[in-house]
Protein backbone atom coordinates (compact mmCIF):
# COMPACT_ATOMS: atom_id res chain seq x y z
CA UNK A 1 0.00 0.00 0.00
CA UNK A 2 1.43 3.17 -0.70
CA UNK A 3 -1.10 5.97 -0.84
CA UNK A 4 -4.41 6.29 1.24
CA UNK A 5 -6.54 9.11 1.33
CA UNK A 6 -9.91 8.55 3.43
CA UNK A 7 -12.79 10.98 3.53
CA UNK A 8 -11.03 14.25 2.32
CA UNK A 9 -13.17 17.10 1.74
CA UNK A 10 -11.84 20.10 0.64
CA UNK A 11 -13.42 23.73 0.48
CA UNK A 12 -11.87 26.85 -1.30
CA UNK A 13 -13.92 29.91 -0.75
CA UNK A 14 -16.84 28.91 0.51
CA UNK A 15 -17.50 26.11 -1.79
CA UNK A 16 -17.12 22.63 -1.30
CA UNK A 17 -14.82 21.29 -4.26
CA UNK A 18 -14.51 17.74 -2.85
CA UNK A 19 -16.65 15.63 -0.70
CA UNK A 20 -15.32 12.73 1.49
CA UNK A 21 -12.95 11.39 -1.43
CA UNK A 22 -11.67 8.03 -0.03
CA UNK A 23 -9.83 5.73 -2.12
CA UNK A 24 -6.55 3.80 -1.84
CA UNK A 25 -2.85 3.65 -4.70
CA UNK A 26 -1.38 -0.14 -4.39
CA UNK A 27 2.51 -0.06 -5.56
CA UNK A 28 2.97 -0.47 -9.29
CA UNK A 29 -0.89 0.53 -10.06
CA UNK A 30 -1.45 3.07 -12.75
CA UNK A 31 -4.61 5.40 -11.48
CA UNK A 32 -6.39 7.38 -13.67
CA UNK A 33 -8.55 10.12 -11.97
CA UNK A 34 -11.02 11.63 -14.39
CA UNK A 35 -14.07 13.42 -14.00
CA UNK A 36 -15.57 16.88 -15.42
CA UNK A 37 -14.50 20.01 -15.87
CA UNK A 38 -14.56 21.56 -12.38
CA UNK A 39 -14.84 17.90 -10.95
CA UNK A 40 -11.58 18.60 -8.46
CA UNK A 41 -9.35 16.60 -10.11
CA UNK A 42 -6.47 19.19 -9.78
CA UNK A 43 -7.52 20.34 -6.67
CA UNK A 44 -7.05 16.61 -5.39
CA UNK A 45 -4.06 16.43 -6.61
CA UNK A 46 -2.77 19.52 -4.71
CA UNK A 47 -4.86 18.14 -1.64
CA UNK A 48 -2.60 14.92 -1.72
CA UNK A 49 0.64 17.20 -2.47
CA UNK A 50 -0.32 19.21 0.82
CA UNK A 51 -0.55 22.26 -1.71
CA UNK A 52 -4.44 22.95 -0.55
CA UNK A 53 -5.56 22.40 2.76
CA UNK A 54 -8.19 19.70 4.32
CA UNK A 55 -11.49 20.79 5.39
CA UNK A 56 -11.57 17.29 6.76
CA UNK A 57 -10.11 13.61 6.02
CA UNK A 58 -6.43 12.08 5.88
CA UNK A 59 -4.19 11.85 3.50
CA UNK A 60 -1.49 9.51 4.52
CA UNK A 61 1.72 7.98 2.46
CA UNK A 62 2.55 5.15 4.24
CA UNK A 63 6.38 5.53 3.23
CA UNK A 64 6.54 9.04 5.04
CA UNK A 65 9.87 9.36 3.58
CA UNK A 66 8.19 8.76 -0.24
CA UNK A 67 9.79 10.80 -3.18
CA UNK A 68 7.23 12.07 -5.67
CA UNK A 69 7.85 13.16 -9.31
CA UNK A 70 5.17 15.61 -10.29
CA UNK A 71 4.22 17.15 -13.22
CA UNK A 72 1.78 20.16 -12.25
CA UNK A 73 -0.66 21.35 -15.17
CA UNK A 74 1.10 23.71 -17.04
CA UNK A 75 0.24 27.33 -17.77
CA UNK A 76 3.45 29.03 -18.01
CA UNK A 77 4.21 32.46 -19.16
CA UNK A 78 6.86 32.21 -21.98
CA UNK A 79 10.43 33.89 -21.63
CA UNK A 80 11.59 32.01 -18.61
CA UNK A 81 15.61 31.37 -19.70
CA UNK A 82 16.03 27.71 -18.73
CA UNK A 83 18.48 25.10 -20.45
CA UNK A 84 16.45 21.70 -21.04
CA UNK A 85 18.88 20.39 -18.90
CA UNK A 86 19.02 22.24 -16.30
CA UNK A 87 15.05 21.55 -15.67
CA UNK A 88 15.58 18.08 -16.18
CA UNK A 89 18.13 17.94 -13.58
CA UNK A 90 16.25 20.23 -10.79
CA UNK A 91 14.80 17.17 -10.40
CA UNK A 92 17.17 15.70 -8.47
CA UNK A 93 16.40 18.46 -5.91
CA UNK A 94 14.03 15.80 -4.37
CA UNK A 95 16.21 14.34 -1.60
CA UNK A 96 18.81 16.53 -1.90
CA UNK A 97 18.88 17.58 1.27
CA UNK A 98 21.72 20.23 2.03
CA UNK A 99 24.24 19.23 -0.44
CA UNK A 100 24.19 22.84 -2.15
CA UNK A 101 25.87 21.06 -5.92
CA UNK A 102 24.30 18.03 -7.73
CA UNK A 103 26.57 15.28 -7.92
CA UNK A 104 27.84 13.28 -10.95
CA UNK A 105 25.40 10.74 -10.76
CA UNK A 106 22.14 13.33 -10.26
CA UNK A 107 23.71 14.54 -14.06
CA UNK A 108 23.89 10.94 -15.48
CA UNK A 109 20.30 10.01 -13.83
CA UNK A 110 19.17 13.35 -15.77
CA UNK A 111 20.69 12.44 -19.11
CA UNK A 112 19.55 8.66 -18.43
CA UNK A 113 15.49 9.83 -18.36
CA UNK A 114 16.14 12.43 -21.45
CA UNK A 115 17.46 9.72 -23.72
CA UNK A 116 14.72 6.80 -22.26
CA UNK A 117 12.36 9.54 -23.62
CA UNK A 118 14.37 10.52 -26.59
CA UNK A 119 14.91 14.07 -25.91
CA UNK A 120 18.74 13.87 -25.15
CA UNK A 121 19.56 15.83 -28.48
CA UNK A 122 16.98 19.07 -26.37
CA UNK A 123 19.81 19.28 -23.86
CA UNK A 124 20.92 22.74 -24.31
CA UNK A 125 18.29 24.36 -26.01
CA UNK A 126 16.27 26.84 -24.32
CA UNK A 127 12.84 24.94 -22.99
CA UNK A 128 10.63 28.15 -24.76
CA UNK A 129 11.53 27.69 -28.31
CA UNK A 130 10.19 23.23 -27.61
CA UNK A 131 7.03 22.52 -28.93
CA UNK A 132 4.27 21.28 -26.54
CA UNK A 133 5.16 17.49 -27.12
CA UNK A 134 8.75 18.08 -26.21
CA UNK A 135 8.32 20.62 -23.35
CA UNK A 136 5.88 17.88 -21.70
CA UNK A 137 8.60 15.38 -22.19
CA UNK A 138 11.39 17.63 -20.37
CA UNK A 139 8.72 18.10 -17.67
CA UNK A 140 7.83 14.05 -17.33
CA UNK A 141 12.02 13.43 -17.72
CA UNK A 142 12.20 15.91 -14.43
CA UNK A 143 9.72 13.95 -12.82
CA UNK A 144 11.55 11.17 -13.43
CA UNK A 145 14.30 12.75 -11.51
CA UNK A 146 12.63 13.37 -9.01
CA UNK A 147 11.05 10.05 -8.16
CA UNK A 148 11.38 6.79 -8.70
CA UNK A 149 8.48 5.26 -7.08
CA UNK A 150 5.44 7.86 -7.50
CA UNK A 151 4.63 10.10 -10.15
CA UNK A 152 1.58 12.36 -10.01
CA UNK A 153 1.20 13.77 -13.24
CA UNK A 154 -1.85 16.72 -13.85
CA UNK A 155 -3.19 16.51 -17.54
CA UNK A 156 0.36 15.60 -18.54
CA UNK A 157 -1.55 15.99 -22.97
CA UNK A 158 -4.00 18.85 -22.81
CA UNK A 159 -2.82 20.81 -25.94
CA UNK A 160 -1.16 17.82 -27.39
CA UNK A 161 -1.71 16.49 -30.62
CA UNK A 162 -3.17 13.06 -30.86
CA UNK A 163 0.17 11.31 -32.17
CA UNK A 164 2.26 13.06 -29.66
CA UNK A 165 -0.45 12.09 -27.36
CA UNK A 166 -0.52 8.66 -27.64
CA UNK A 167 3.74 8.85 -27.61
CA UNK A 168 3.46 10.29 -24.21
CA UNK A 169 1.08 8.09 -22.83
CA UNK A 170 3.08 5.18 -23.94
CA UNK A 171 6.57 6.04 -22.13
CA UNK A 172 3.94 6.76 -18.84
CA UNK A 173 2.61 3.05 -19.43
CA UNK A 174 6.48 1.81 -20.15
CA UNK A 175 7.52 3.63 -16.98
CA UNK A 176 4.73 1.69 -15.23
CA UNK A 177 5.22 -1.60 -16.50
CA UNK A 178 8.92 -1.80 -16.63
CA UNK A 179 10.06 0.06 -13.88
CA UNK A 180 6.80 -0.15 -11.91
CA UNK A 181 6.64 2.86 -11.19
CA UNK A 182 3.50 3.90 -9.30
CA UNK A 183 1.47 6.57 -11.68
CA UNK A 184 -1.70 8.68 -10.26
CA UNK A 185 -2.40 10.73 -13.54
CA UNK A 186 -5.48 13.39 -14.11
CA UNK A 187 -6.78 13.44 -17.34
CA UNK A 188 -9.80 15.11 -19.20
CA UNK A 189 -9.69 12.13 -21.71
CA UNK A 190 -11.25 9.36 -20.23
CA UNK A 191 -11.16 7.00 -22.96
CA UNK A 192 -7.41 6.72 -23.36
CA UNK A 193 -6.97 6.78 -19.49
CA UNK A 194 -9.69 3.96 -19.29
CA UNK A 195 -7.21 2.65 -22.06
CA UNK A 196 -3.61 3.15 -20.64
CA UNK A 197 -4.49 2.79 -16.62
CA UNK A 198 -4.89 0.06 -14.79
CA UNK A 199 -7.46 1.63 -12.32
CA UNK A 200 -10.06 4.70 -12.29
CA UNK A 201 -11.16 7.10 -10.04
CA UNK A 202 -13.98 9.50 -11.71
CA UNK A 203 -15.00 12.10 -9.48
CA UNK A 204 -17.51 14.86 -9.21
CA UNK A 205 -16.89 16.31 -6.36
CA UNK A 206 -17.72 12.83 -4.79
CA UNK A 207 -16.62 9.38 -5.84
CA UNK A 208 -18.39 8.19 -8.71
CA UNK A 209 -16.51 5.11 -9.54
CA UNK A 210 -13.25 3.31 -8.05
CA UNK A 211 -12.27 0.28 -9.21
CA UNK A 212 -10.52 -1.61 -12.07
CA UNK A 213 -10.23 0.22 -15.70
CA UNK A 214 -11.93 -2.68 -16.90
CA UNK A 215 -14.97 -2.56 -14.39
CA UNK A 216 -14.89 0.73 -15.49
CA UNK A 217 -15.56 0.18 -18.87
CA UNK A 218 -18.48 -2.02 -17.64
CA UNK A 219 -20.36 0.31 -15.28
CA UNK A 220 -23.07 2.26 -15.61
CA UNK A 221 -20.73 5.30 -15.66
CA UNK A 222 -17.81 4.36 -17.97
CA UNK A 223 -20.23 3.43 -20.50
CA UNK A 224 -21.58 6.97 -20.29
CA UNK A 225 -18.59 8.80 -20.56
CA UNK A 226 -16.58 6.42 -22.98
CA UNK A 227 -19.29 5.58 -24.91
CA UNK A 228 -18.14 1.74 -25.38
CA UNK A 229 -17.92 -1.47 -23.71
CA UNK A 230 -14.42 -2.55 -22.99
CA UNK A 231 -14.32 -5.17 -25.85
CA UNK A 232 -13.91 -2.26 -28.59
CA UNK A 233 -10.54 -0.90 -26.45
CA UNK B 1 43.69 61.59 -15.87
CA UNK B 2 45.88 61.95 -13.37
CA UNK B 3 43.37 64.19 -11.08
CA UNK B 4 40.73 60.89 -11.85
CA UNK B 5 42.74 58.36 -10.40
CA UNK B 6 43.44 61.12 -7.18
CA UNK B 7 40.03 60.71 -6.60
CA UNK B 8 40.49 57.24 -5.20
CA UNK B 9 43.00 58.93 -2.26
CA UNK B 10 39.58 59.89 -0.96
CA UNK B 11 38.25 57.61 1.08
CA UNK B 12 34.84 58.39 0.88
CA UNK B 13 35.39 57.57 -2.72
CA UNK B 14 36.45 54.44 -2.05
CA UNK B 15 33.89 53.59 0.46
CA UNK B 16 31.30 54.31 -2.34
CA UNK B 17 32.98 52.37 -4.79
CA UNK B 18 33.15 48.96 -2.49
CA UNK B 19 29.61 49.26 -1.49
CA UNK B 20 28.27 50.53 -5.01
CA UNK B 21 30.09 47.05 -6.22
CA UNK B 22 28.84 44.58 -3.40
CA UNK B 23 25.33 46.30 -3.58
CA UNK B 24 25.58 45.61 -7.65
CA UNK B 25 26.16 42.30 -6.82
CA UNK B 26 23.78 41.15 -4.69
CA UNK B 27 20.87 43.20 -6.55
CA UNK B 28 21.37 41.89 -9.40
CA UNK B 29 21.78 37.88 -8.10
CA UNK B 30 18.44 38.87 -6.56
CA UNK B 31 16.59 40.63 -9.56
CA UNK B 32 16.97 37.22 -11.92
CA UNK B 33 14.74 35.78 -9.07
CA UNK B 34 12.58 38.50 -8.85
CA UNK B 35 12.09 39.53 -12.43
CA UNK B 36 11.27 35.90 -13.47
CA UNK B 37 8.84 35.25 -10.35
CA UNK B 38 7.24 38.92 -11.11
CA UNK B 39 8.11 39.97 -7.59
CA UNK B 40 9.85 43.28 -9.35
CA UNK B 41 7.30 45.74 -7.73
CA UNK B 42 8.24 44.31 -4.31
CA UNK B 43 11.56 45.95 -4.98
CA UNK B 44 10.06 49.36 -6.35
CA UNK B 45 7.64 49.31 -3.23
CA UNK B 46 10.13 48.69 -0.63
CA UNK B 47 11.99 51.48 -1.88
CA UNK B 48 9.56 54.26 -1.89
CA UNK B 49 8.39 52.85 1.63
CA UNK B 50 12.15 53.15 2.58
CA UNK B 51 11.97 57.04 1.58
CA UNK B 52 8.95 58.00 3.73
CA UNK B 53 10.39 55.75 6.51
CA UNK B 54 13.53 57.79 6.68
CA UNK B 55 11.98 61.75 6.05
CA UNK B 56 10.03 60.94 8.36
CA UNK B 57 12.50 59.84 11.02
CA UNK B 58 14.37 62.92 9.55
CA UNK B 59 11.76 65.00 10.09
CA UNK B 60 10.76 63.99 13.85
CA UNK B 61 14.73 63.79 14.16
CA UNK B 62 15.19 60.07 14.82
CA UNK B 63 17.94 58.96 12.80
CA UNK B 64 16.48 57.46 9.45
CA UNK B 65 17.39 53.70 9.41
CA UNK B 66 16.49 53.14 13.22
CA UNK B 67 12.80 53.75 11.79
CA UNK B 68 13.35 52.85 8.03
CA UNK B 69 15.13 49.43 8.67
CA UNK B 70 12.18 48.08 10.97
CA UNK B 71 8.99 49.77 8.97
CA UNK B 72 10.45 48.05 5.76
CA UNK B 73 11.27 44.34 7.09
CA UNK B 74 7.10 44.67 7.94
CA UNK B 75 6.63 46.03 4.33
CA UNK B 76 8.76 42.92 2.77
CA UNK B 77 6.14 40.28 4.74
CA UNK B 78 2.82 42.83 3.73
CA UNK B 79 4.11 43.53 0.27
CA UNK B 80 4.43 39.69 -0.37
CA UNK B 81 1.16 38.88 1.33
CA UNK B 82 -0.62 40.87 -1.07
CA UNK B 83 1.55 39.76 -4.38
CA UNK B 84 1.28 36.19 -3.39
CA UNK B 85 -3.26 36.48 -2.71
CA UNK B 86 -4.77 36.35 -5.95
CA UNK B 87 -7.73 37.89 -5.13
CA UNK B 88 -6.50 40.91 -4.75
CA UNK B 89 -4.92 43.36 -7.51
CA UNK B 90 -1.51 43.40 -5.97
CA UNK B 91 0.33 45.46 -8.36
CA UNK B 92 -2.29 48.48 -7.71
CA UNK B 93 -2.06 48.11 -4.01
CA UNK B 94 1.57 48.51 -4.67
CA UNK B 95 1.27 51.24 -6.44
CA UNK B 96 -0.96 52.82 -4.31
CA UNK B 97 1.54 51.73 -1.09
CA UNK B 98 4.74 53.12 -3.02
CA UNK B 99 3.11 56.49 -3.99
CA UNK B 100 1.48 56.93 -0.45
CA UNK B 101 4.79 56.95 1.24
CA UNK B 102 6.70 59.63 -1.29
CA UNK B 103 3.98 61.70 -0.32
CA UNK B 104 3.62 61.39 2.94
CA UNK B 105 7.87 61.50 3.42
CA UNK B 106 7.68 64.97 1.15
CA UNK B 107 4.88 66.27 3.51
CA UNK B 108 6.45 65.75 6.48
CA UNK B 109 9.96 67.14 4.93
CA UNK B 110 8.26 70.07 3.55
CA UNK B 111 6.79 70.92 7.43
CA UNK B 112 10.07 70.76 8.53
CA UNK B 113 12.83 72.57 6.80
CA UNK B 114 11.83 71.94 3.18
CA UNK B 115 13.49 69.55 0.37
CA UNK B 116 16.81 69.89 1.33
CA UNK B 117 20.07 68.08 0.95
CA UNK B 118 19.26 65.17 2.93
CA UNK B 119 16.02 64.74 1.40
CA UNK B 120 17.83 65.12 -1.49
CA UNK B 121 20.46 62.37 -0.93
CA UNK B 122 17.88 60.11 -0.17
CA UNK B 123 16.09 59.91 -3.33
CA UNK B 124 19.00 60.12 -5.84
CA UNK B 125 21.76 58.89 -3.45
CA UNK B 126 24.96 60.55 -2.37
CA UNK B 127 28.31 59.40 -2.23
CA UNK B 128 29.18 61.92 1.06
CA UNK B 129 26.51 59.92 2.88
CA UNK B 130 28.70 56.05 3.77
CA UNK B 131 30.44 56.01 6.92
CA UNK B 132 33.02 52.69 7.51
CA UNK B 133 30.17 51.44 9.28
CA UNK B 134 28.16 51.10 6.33
CA UNK B 135 31.08 49.60 4.48
CA UNK B 136 30.97 46.70 7.20
CA UNK B 137 27.52 46.23 6.96
CA UNK B 138 27.16 45.94 3.55
CA UNK B 139 30.15 43.47 3.18
CA UNK B 140 28.47 41.53 6.09
CA UNK B 141 25.29 41.58 4.37
CA UNK B 142 26.78 40.80 1.01
CA UNK B 143 28.76 37.78 2.31
CA UNK B 144 25.23 36.70 3.45
CA UNK B 145 23.45 37.00 -0.15
CA UNK B 146 26.26 35.54 -2.18
CA UNK B 147 26.67 32.36 0.36
CA UNK B 148 22.94 32.37 0.08
CA UNK B 149 22.91 32.33 -3.55
CA UNK B 150 26.01 29.74 -3.93
CA UNK B 151 24.63 27.78 -1.19
CA UNK B 152 21.30 27.14 -2.46
CA UNK B 153 21.51 27.75 -5.98
CA UNK B 154 19.85 24.76 -7.22
CA UNK B 155 16.89 25.06 -4.64
CA UNK B 156 16.03 28.73 -5.94
CA UNK B 157 15.97 27.85 -9.51
CA UNK B 158 13.74 24.83 -8.42
CA UNK B 159 11.14 27.52 -6.78
CA UNK B 160 12.14 30.29 -9.34
CA UNK B 161 11.31 28.04 -12.61
CA UNK B 162 7.97 25.92 -11.34
CA UNK B 163 6.84 26.22 -7.40
CA UNK B 164 4.35 23.67 -7.39
CA UNK B 165 7.12 21.30 -8.64
CA UNK B 166 9.53 22.71 -5.79
CA UNK B 167 7.12 22.28 -2.85
CA UNK B 168 6.00 18.91 -3.88
CA UNK B 169 10.08 17.86 -3.98
CA UNK B 170 10.15 19.02 -0.16
CA UNK B 171 11.61 22.58 -0.44
CA UNK B 172 9.25 25.33 1.69
CA UNK B 173 8.14 27.50 -1.14
CA UNK B 174 7.29 29.74 1.28
CA UNK B 175 10.16 29.96 4.03
CA UNK B 176 12.52 30.65 -0.03
CA UNK B 177 9.79 33.55 -1.19
CA UNK B 178 10.28 35.29 2.53
CA UNK B 179 13.42 34.70 2.10
CA UNK B 180 13.50 36.46 -0.96
CA UNK B 181 11.51 39.60 0.18
CA UNK B 182 13.80 39.79 3.26
CA UNK B 183 17.02 39.79 1.03
CA UNK B 184 15.22 42.55 -1.39
CA UNK B 185 15.01 44.34 1.74
CA UNK B 186 18.38 43.86 3.17
CA UNK B 187 19.97 45.33 -0.68
CA UNK B 188 17.67 48.16 -0.70
CA UNK B 189 18.18 49.22 2.48
CA UNK B 190 22.03 48.94 1.61
CA UNK B 191 21.97 50.22 -1.76
CA UNK B 192 19.51 52.86 -1.44
CA UNK B 193 22.45 55.20 0.52
CA UNK B 194 24.29 55.28 -2.64
CA UNK B 195 21.51 55.49 -5.32
CA UNK B 196 18.73 56.51 -3.62
CA UNK B 197 15.28 55.46 -2.97
CA UNK B 198 14.17 56.69 -7.16
CA UNK B 199 16.63 54.64 -8.64
CA UNK B 200 17.66 51.84 -6.38
CA UNK B 201 14.98 49.36 -8.31
CA UNK B 202 16.99 49.86 -11.64
CA UNK B 203 20.24 48.16 -10.53
CA UNK B 204 17.40 45.49 -9.41
CA UNK B 205 16.03 44.81 -12.70
CA UNK B 206 18.17 46.41 -15.46
CA UNK B 207 20.54 43.61 -15.55
CA UNK B 208 18.81 40.68 -15.42
CA UNK B 209 16.29 42.41 -18.13
CA UNK B 210 19.53 42.69 -20.25
CA UNK B 211 20.59 39.41 -19.54
CA UNK B 212 17.62 37.71 -20.61
CA UNK B 213 17.96 39.32 -23.87
CA UNK B 214 21.38 37.63 -24.33
CA UNK B 215 20.88 34.18 -22.84
CA UNK B 216 18.61 30.87 -22.57
CA UNK B 217 19.84 29.24 -19.52
CA UNK B 218 19.92 29.93 -16.33
CA UNK B 219 22.78 30.10 -15.07
CA UNK B 220 24.39 32.76 -17.94
CA UNK B 221 21.47 34.19 -17.49
CA UNK B 222 22.70 34.98 -13.94
CA UNK B 223 26.46 35.32 -14.90
CA UNK B 224 25.56 37.73 -17.36
CA UNK B 225 23.38 39.75 -15.28
CA UNK B 226 25.96 40.03 -12.64
CA UNK B 227 28.43 41.14 -14.89
CA UNK B 228 26.55 43.79 -16.60
CA UNK B 229 25.59 45.24 -13.39
CA UNK B 230 29.35 45.70 -11.97
CA UNK B 231 30.11 46.96 -15.60
CA UNK B 232 27.04 49.67 -15.31
CA UNK B 233 27.89 50.51 -11.27
CA UNK B 234 31.40 51.19 -12.43
CA UNK B 235 31.30 53.22 -15.46
CA UNK B 236 28.11 55.03 -13.87
CA UNK B 237 30.39 55.72 -10.85
CA UNK B 238 32.97 57.19 -13.08
CA UNK B 239 31.00 59.34 -15.01
CA UNK B 240 29.84 60.62 -11.86
CA UNK B 241 32.94 61.44 -10.61
CA UNK B 242 34.60 62.86 -13.71
CA UNK B 243 30.86 64.86 -14.51
CA UNK B 244 30.22 66.09 -10.77
CA UNK B 245 26.61 67.08 -12.21
CA UNK B 246 25.74 63.29 -12.60
CA UNK B 247 24.60 62.09 -9.50
CA UNK B 248 25.62 58.36 -8.91
CA UNK B 249 22.20 56.66 -8.79
CA UNK B 250 20.98 58.38 -11.86
CA UNK B 251 24.22 57.82 -13.52
CA UNK B 252 24.84 54.21 -13.13
CA UNK B 253 20.76 53.65 -14.54
CA UNK B 254 21.69 55.25 -17.58
CA UNK B 255 24.43 52.73 -18.26
CA UNK B 256 22.32 50.51 -17.72
CA UNK B 257 19.99 51.83 -19.51
CA UNK B 258 22.55 51.93 -22.57
CA UNK B 259 23.77 48.98 -22.05
CA UNK B 260 20.45 47.06 -22.50
CA UNK B 261 19.85 49.01 -26.09
CA UNK B 262 23.35 47.23 -26.95
CA UNK B 263 22.43 44.29 -25.88
CA UNK B 264 18.60 44.44 -28.05
CA UNK B 265 20.45 45.43 -31.34
CA UNK B 266 23.52 43.03 -30.69
CA UNK B 267 20.24 40.36 -30.39
CA UNK B 268 18.09 41.87 -33.11
CA UNK B 269 21.02 41.81 -36.06
CA UNK B 270 23.29 38.80 -34.78
CA UNK B 271 21.42 36.09 -32.87
CA UNK B 272 17.57 36.40 -34.75
CA UNK B 273 20.11 35.83 -37.97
Amino acid sequence: MMLKVKDVSVSLGGTEILEKISFEVKKGEYVGIVGENGSGKSTLIKTILKQCPLKSGEVRFYDSLIKIGYLPQQNRDKNFPASNFEIVLSGCINGIKNKPFFTKADKEKAISNMERLGIEGLKNKSFDFLSGGEKQRVLLARAMCASEDMLILDEPVTGLDPIVTESMYEAIKKLNEEKHVTVLMVSHDIPAAAKYCTKILHIGKTVRFFGTSKEYLESEIGIHFTGRCCEHV
Amino acid sequence: MYDFLNLFSYSFVMRAFVVGILVSLCASLLGVTLVLKKYSMIGDGLTHVGFGAMTVALSLNFAPLFIAVPVMFVCAFLLLKLRENSKINSDAAIALISSSSIAIGVISASLTGGMNVDVYGYMFGSILALTKADVVLCLVLSLIILGIYLFLYNKIFAVTFDEPFASASGINTKKFNTMFSILTAFTVIIGMRIMGTMLISGLIIFPAISAMGLFASYKKVTIAAVIISLVSFVTGMIASCIFSYIPVGAGVVVTNLIILIITRIFKYVFLKS
